[in-house]
């Protein structure tokens, strides 16, 4: 028996289809004018990779610096400017569009068997809005950058600081547009484009983890956008909401701010935990376990994500009792990521397992995702959170579950479906290296950083006590072993462009509508709309299917 | 190669003797906290090693070599019901015995001796009741409950010591407060965590926990002639608050003796405690709050007195109540070697070194 499930056409005969979603139309202009939501995905795969590998860049110029105790390789004031772009760049500009705006994009309409998103155009403008913002991002980080942090905490971000906070604030303000477009077009079209017989119960959990970030995307979003507005006003007329000199209230921002963005961080993993669904079920051949359970789970998220926010501000002088509140709100949105987790382990029980690229890239996100899950719940427990907050420990907690979690979930997501992309495979066994180098890495570089945590180093500081330093040697040695993981993919999935092999309609025997059509799909899809007469992850049903082909033909 | 090896081992021996693993526990709360701390690592390492053995016991068991086919299951509602409540009541645990420390921290046993500790870009300024005055370092005895009330002239600051494990941070325009208890007198970090703009990462100092006895010898050695109080009481006189705030039958203001923890009817019927935040507040916009049975003309003193004044201050009114001087005299004097916490009565203050102007702000 051979331990692996790829099944791909017969290599001497086979071809890409001539007719396809890549090949219809040509010329630059037929991409930049696409209202085809592949497309789409595309052009905005393409713009947050570059994003991603500036990210990167800068995340290398910090872990550079702190090599030595001493801010050596740059003033303060240029490291401030490089955790701040970097942050920045990362959140808003790659983490929150990741894995929607690229492989939800491009697949939330074939797994329901639509033709496109309901709002196609809408769907173009998102990731032109995104491509402005960003673009006015980088502008802002040329002409001087901003040190405000990701954070942008007022008053410093108001009155001291004569960085090019507008502008970056607007670029944000615009990028924020882009994604709550891109939730509300997810919402209309899961509402309205399901194929005849898709259910909701019948959708795939990469739809509904997506239909919970979307909700978060749109109501969260606004309220970010109106804090950014009200710093933008307080520095340019001094309105005075965030000064207390005019009987403003700092904490206010505070408010604010986390309201959005601890449901963004959410957006940031609701998605990923959809690619992790797809990708555990497909190579263990079985149906997730408890698919309800999970469903629900997505949505409990969405929901209590929205009243957890002040456990940001447990030092900063909230009332007593406003930390018990969130304390244990906190406590219960934790407890389905638990579920989730557990419901994962259990898929792979009596199942038919294999480990192609994608389900080693899962594997590495349930290990750390748990790890990045259990941390945030030191965090969100209020005594322990005094010691630990503003230190090293959260920066390792949250780049556990953004990097651990969300970037391991895309890198799963983009192996998995390249194929569908592409029509090409991946080269396996590089790939798999690159998913093992990419744990190890990510390991070194983080794990240390919770000792740091623990022992008191404060997050955002150019320098620090020299019995710091051997953990942030190996902190700085593990990211450029990581560093090594993210660059393997690169250049091999641009040479699989032109040689990997045919990948058929459907090379991993996956069960998804997406799989069902050929690769890389038609413009519209499908030829004729499917209809859905089985459930979600039904293996049998696909042995039936392919059963009916082999009569049909012979 | 004779020549290299000995650097490389002395960098390595330097390295390794220069290597912490935990902060000290220098503090009452610390091995408390701690104990938390190590109970959820303890839950963590569990729940981890749960995870990574299903993964792995069920990769190697169904692999699809063993196991070609699988078997459909569609869940298991006592399985679910199972991982739900178990990580339910633990992170319930945790949340009660986590909120236990959490108020343990911030309620201030009442005999405390308070600090004020002022945050500004990019350093700390303490103000000990005794008058001295330090920058970027805190000296505080061992085994007394010391609160620190704190507070910052600009920007959002975060007061952090790791060996006590304490934190708070410092707000522009309000005073937060946090107490410790120092247990083993040595020097430990001072932190600011709260991201503050450029020199966030040099606005780092010492604490100093001295034995009692070293610590009346410093208190005697750093200080500034006049105490806290006394500082507030020149400012007072100087900014003529009492002008209106005198005890004659005729004062247009209220008298203040007393006034510091008791009770006030304002005119828009709300009754509220003096405390320090309210004193603040009562000097700086007075127009907020008007004590009931007097005309709004209390003038405002915002962007007139630096925050170490306004500090200054607080301090002297609160020191009018006469069973709180009492108690804080005693207590100062018992610290200091002779009798110089003793506040002088008002208008003997010219002799201090460097009277008015204190405190003032500096345009
Ligand atoms: C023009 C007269 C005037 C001057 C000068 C003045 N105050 Fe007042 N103050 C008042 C009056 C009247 C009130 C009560 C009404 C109110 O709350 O504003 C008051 C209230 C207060 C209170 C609140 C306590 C209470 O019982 O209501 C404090 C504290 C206080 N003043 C401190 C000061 C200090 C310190 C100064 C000098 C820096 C000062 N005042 C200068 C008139 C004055
Ligand atoms: C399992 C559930 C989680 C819990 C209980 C949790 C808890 C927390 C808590 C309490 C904090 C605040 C700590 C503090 O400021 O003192 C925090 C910070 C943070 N968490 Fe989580 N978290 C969880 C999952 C996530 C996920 C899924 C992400 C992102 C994908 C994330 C990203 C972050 C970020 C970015 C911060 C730091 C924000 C900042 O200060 O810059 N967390 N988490
Ligand atoms: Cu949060
Ligand atoms: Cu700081």
């Amino acid at each position: 028996m051979s331990s692996t499930i790829v099944s791909l056409p017969d290599q001497s005969t086979a071809r890409i289809p001539k007719v396809n979603f890549l090949t219809k139309e040509n010329g630059l202009l037929s991409w930049l004018l696409t209202g085809d939501h592949k497309r789409i995905a595309i052009l905005y795969l393409i713009s947050i990779s570059f994003f991603f590998f500036i990210g990167g860049a800068l995340a290398g110029l910090i872990r550079l610096e702190l090599l030595t105790p001493q801010s050596d390789l740059m003033a303060t004031d240029t490291y401030n400017k490089v955790f701040s772009m970097h942050g920045i760049i990362m959140i808003f500009f790659f983490l929150v569009p990741s894995v929607p705006a690229t492989l939800g994009n491009f697949f939330i309409p074939m797994m329901l068997g639509a033709k496109d998103l309901a709002l196609p155009k809408v769907n173009l403008l998102s990731w032109y809005l995104y491509v402005a913002a960003g673009m006015l991002a980088l502008y802002a980080m040329i002409t001087g950058g901003v040190d405000t942090g990701w954070t942008f905490t007022t008053p410093l971000s108001t009155h001291y600081v004569n960085t090019n906070v507008i502008t970056t604030g607007l670029a944000i303000f615009i990028a924020g547009f882009s994604s709550i477009f891109t939730g509300l077009n997810f919402i209309v079209t899961i509402h309205k484009m399901r194929a005849p017989g898709m259910t909701w119960f019948r959708m795939p959990l990469f739809v509904w983890a997506h239909y919970a970030a979307s909700i978060l995307m749109v109501l969260g979003t606004p309220v970010l956008a109106i804090a950014l507005v009200l710093v933008v006003l307080e520095r340019t007329v001094g309105i005075g909401v965030f000064d207390p000199a005019k009987g403003g209230d700092p904490l206010l921002f505070q408010h604010l701010f986390w309201f959005y963005s601890h449901p963004a961080v959410y957006i940031m993993i609701l998605p990923g935990m959809g690619v992790i669904n797809e990708v555990i079920s497909t190579f263990s051949r079985k149906r997730v376990f408890g698919y309800t359970a999970v469903a629900f789970s997505s949505v409990a998220i969405a929901v209590f994500g929205f009243f957890v926010w002040a456990h940001h501000m447990f030092i900063m002088g909230v009332s007593n009792y406003a930390v018990l509140v969130f304390s244990l709100l906190t406590m219960l949105v934790a407890v389905p990521s638990a579920i989730k987790i557990f419901n994962w382990a259990f898929t792979l029980y009596k199942g038919s397992i294999t480990f192609e690229t994608p389900m080693l890239y899962s594997f590495g996100f349930m290990g750390l995702f748990t790890i990045g899950g259990l941390t945030g719940v030191f965090l969100g427990t209020s005594g322990t959170d005094i010691h630990l907050t503003e230190t090293y420990f959260i920066v390792a907690h949250f780049h556990f579950v953004m990097v651990g979690g969300m970037l391991m979930a895309f890198l799963a997501g983009l192996h998995f479906w390249w194929p569908k992309m592409t029509g090409r495979m991946y080269p396996e066994k590089i790939s798999q290296l690159a998913a093992v180098v990419t744990f190890i890495g990510f390991n070194f570089t983080f794990f240390p950083q919770f000792i740091l945590g623990t022992l008191g180093m404060p997050r955002r500081y150019a320098s620090y006590p020299p019995e710091f330093q051997v953990l942030n040697v190996f902190s700085t040695a593990g990211a450029t072993i990581l560093g090594v993981g993210y660059l393997l993919p690169v250049l091999y999935l641009t040479w699989s462009l032109k040689y990997g092999e045919i990948a058929g309609n459907n090379p991993w025997q996956a069960t998804g509508l997406e799989w069902q059509t050929q690769s890389p799909p038609l413009t519209e899809n499908f030829t004729e709309i499917p209809i859905m007469d089985h459930e979600a992850y039904d293996y049998e049903w696909l042995e039936r299917q392919k059963e009916k082909e082999v009569t049909s033909v012979g | 190669m004779s020549q290299i090896s000995p650097v490389i081992w002395q960098f390595l021996v330097k390295w390794m003797t220069n290597f912490a693993l935990f902060p000290p526990e220098a503090s009452r709360i610390a091995p408390q906290m701690d104990a938390l701390y190590f109970f959820m690592v303890l839950v963590s390492l569990i729940g981890l090693t749960i995870v990574i053995l299903l993964v792995t016991s069920f990769s190697i068991l169904y692999s699809k070599k063993r196991h070609p086919v699988a078997v459909q299951i569609e869940g298991s509602t006592l399985l679910e019901a199972t991982w739900t409540i178990i990580p339910l009541g633990l992170f319930l645990v945790m949340f009660v015995w986590g909120a236990l420390i959490y108020f343990r921290v911030y309620t201030p046993p009442a005999n405390a001796m308070n600090i004020y500790v002022v945050g500004k870009q990019w350093m700390w300024k303490a103000e000990h009741p005794g008058g001295q005055h330090e920058i970027n370092s805190l000296h505080v005895p061992a085994g007394r409950a010391v609160q620190l009330t704190l507070i910052s002239q600009d920007v959002f600051h975060s007061f952090s010591i790791p060996a006590f494990r304490v934190k708070r941070e410092a707000i522009p325009g309000r005073y937060t407060s946090v107490w410790f208890e120092a247990t083993t007198p040595g020097t430990y970090h001072l932190f600011c965590t709260q991201y503050c703009g450029t020199d966030h990462s040099h606005m780092i100092g010492d604490v100093v926990v001295l034995t009692p006895d070293d610590y009346k010898k410093w208190l005697a050695s750093s200080t500034s002639g006049a105490s806290l109080a006394q500082n507030g009481e020149r400012l007072f006189a100087s900014l003529s608050c009492a002008a209106c705030h005198n005890t004659r039958p005729d004062a247009r203001g209220p008298s203040l003796a007393n006034v510091y923890g008791s009770k006030l009817r304002l005119t828009s019927g709300q009754t509220v405690i003096a405390d320090d935040a309210y004193l603040r507040d009562a000097i700086l916009n007075p127009s907020q709050h008007i004590t009931q049975g007097y005309a709004p003309i209390m003038p405002t003193y915002q962007g007139q007195i630096s925050e170490e004044g306004v500090i200054a201050l607080v301090e002297y009114i609160k020191n009018l109540d006469s069973d709180y001087r009492v108690q804080q005299t005693t207590t100062t004097t018992d610290l200091l070697p002779q009798s110089e916490g003793k506040a002088a009565p008002a208008g003997q203050n010219a002799a201090g070194k460097d009277p008015a102007g204190q405190g003032m702000v500096k345009q």
